[in-house]
């Protein structure tokens, strides 16, 4: 095996992969999140459409978007990885284990909340990345992306289940976003508190506001 | 005696490696509170010899917490309820009478079952074998402060070498991985100017065996280090990683 092969696929390798790519989906969700946001200017979807449209066609992001794609499958597969190793280091279970005496839950079940997003992202992406990407829906004028939003979130079975996946994302993050820089080798006393602070907000805030679109446009707030 | 408590033990029962283990319920009578566990099972295994049964295998040495060899998971915990002790410094005073306490062996695939409670731990060994030391050429003693070391790199080495390879780590970890045991033995050397020549050729090997051993991947849930009975910090997880991807990355040192 080549050298970057051997350390890619050494134990601490695979975390800095997990490390790496959780991170740079991190960074997707702000840029989403920023710019789905534009919704509760309440302007009729104006300037969300005008954002997505530039997402749509700018090159740079539509690079990045299949950088994207490739980013998530490796997380995914990594985690799928990772998750059958450690499963495989320990053949016989405890009959009694008390994990929530040193651990959270949700540090525990990152496989667990994973799974969950995944199956959203799924339904998410069906949902508006191949209408927008796949269909000419959009780009024959036929259809915005916020009038597409708008019919997705008529049924509250659907604004139920957004919502309730934005909790998997939250926990998530609750344990991903510190654990990644603890991974990368980032552990000091004078800035671990500000990472482990800013994970909480990012934490709470990203999902609280993604929760909010559907509820929003579901109550009418957003017209 | 007044305060003494009786109790119902189900204990990990297993004649080798080779066979299935069960846990097997013992009721134990008048045990005082001052007993340490350990001395909870000597009681135990008298009374098991008298009557004639195969008495309960434990490992053990100093008894004062110092050679990690008591190797207990109890109640869903390594070395018990208690924090920063071993199960040679738990009392029983920290149980009540009435109580059911269930004892299993170090649960992990690279540290297989002995005997009943008694687990193969050599895995840590070959991990130190690789390259958890440093190679010293013998002679006269050197002159104490020929190699100057700044407090604060003393103290956190040692608060590294405080490690006593007991695994409760890899025991209580969900994923059973080494990280904490194998970070702490980086570290201690990589603080020191004496670690410094084989800095990043040892922590390439010891992860390597620390790989080929079969103990899982760190996911930071942070239980080994709540877990362990000398509070070995995970910031060491993070630095042996920096270590790590720094040797991979910049040094030209290759481990096989
Ligand atoms: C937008 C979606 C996602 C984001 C932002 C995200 C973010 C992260 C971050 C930052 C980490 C921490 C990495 C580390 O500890 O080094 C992480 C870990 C993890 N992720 Fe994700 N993730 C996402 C989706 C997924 C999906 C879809 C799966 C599985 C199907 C998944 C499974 C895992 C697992 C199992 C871990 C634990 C690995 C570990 O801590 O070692 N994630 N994620
Ligand atoms: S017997 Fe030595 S640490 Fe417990």
């Amino acid at each position: 095996m080549s050298n970057l092969g051997k350390t890619l696929s050494s134990s601490l390798g695979k975390k800095l992969v997990m490390g790496i790519t959780g991170l740079f989906l991190v960074s997707f969700l702000l840029v989403h999140c920023a710019v789905n946001a534009l919704i509760f200017l309440n302007d009729g979807g104006e300037s969300f459409n005008r954002g997505a449209e530039f997402m749509g066609t700018n090159p740079l992001i539509r690079l990045m978007e299949i950088v994207l794609f490739a980013g998530i499958i490796w997380h995914i597969v990594q985690a799928l990885v990772l998750t059958m190793q450690n499963k495989k280091a320990r053949s016989v279970q405890y009959a009694a284990y008390t994990g929530n005496a040193n651990s959270k839950w949700y540090a525990r079940s990152m496989g667990l909340l994973g799974t969950l997003i995944l199956m959203f992202l799924i339904i998410h992406l069906k949902h508006f990345w191949v209408v927008s990407r796949m269909t000419d829906e959009i780009t024959s004028g036929r259809e915005t992306l916020f009038g597409e939003m708008k019919e997705v979130f008529e049924s509250p079975v659907v604004v139920f289940l957004y919502v309730l996946s934005m909790f998997s994302l939250a926990y998530h993050l609750l344990h991903g976003f510190q654990s990644a820089f603890q991974t990368l080798g980032f552990n000091h006393k004078k800035y671990t508190p500000t990472i482990q602070k800013i994970g909480v907000i990012f934490s709470i805030v990203i999902p609280t506001l993604f929760a909010l679109m559907p509820i929003a446009i579901y109550l009418g707030i957003i017209q | 005696m007044s305060g003494n408590m009786n109790l119902t033990l189900k204990i990990w029962r297993q004649k080798n490696g080779n066979v299935q283990g069960e846990l097997v319920t013992y009721p134990v009578k008048n045990i005082s509170p001052d007993m340490s566990f350990l001395e909870m099972f000597d009681v135990l295994n008298e009374q098991l010899i008298s009557e004639g049964k195969e008495p309960i295998a434990f490992d053990h040495d100093c008894r004062e917490g110092i050679c990690g060899m008591c190797s207990m998971f109890i109640n869903g915990r390594a070395h018990g309820p208690k924090e920063g002790v071993t199960t040679c410094q738990l009392h029983m005073r920290s149980f009540k009478d009435g109580d059911t306490i269930v004892v299993e062996p170090w649960r992990a695939t690279a540290f297989p079952v002995v005997k009943d409670l008694v687990v193969d731990r050599s895995a840590f060994d070959r991990v130190i074998a690789a390259g958890g030391f440093i190679s010293a050429n013998t002679g006269n003693s050197q002159d104490a402060n020929a190699l100057p070391i700044s407090k604060f790199n003393a103290d956190t080495a040692f608060d590294a070498a405080a490690c006593i390879g007991c695994g409760a780590c890899v025991a209580t970890c969900k994923n059973a991985s080494a990280m904490l045991f194998v970070s702490a033995k980086v570290s201690q050397l990589a603080l020191l100017p004496q670690g410094q020549p084989e800095r990043y050729r040892r922590v390439q090997s010891m992860v390597a065996q620390m790989d080929s051993e079969g103990f899982g991947n760190c996911t930071n849930t942070g239980a080994c280090e709540a877990e362990c009975p000398k509070g070995i910090s995970i910031s060491n997880i993070a630095r042996m990683n920096r270590d790590y991807f720094a040797a991979k990355i910049c040094k030209e040192e290759e481990v096989n």
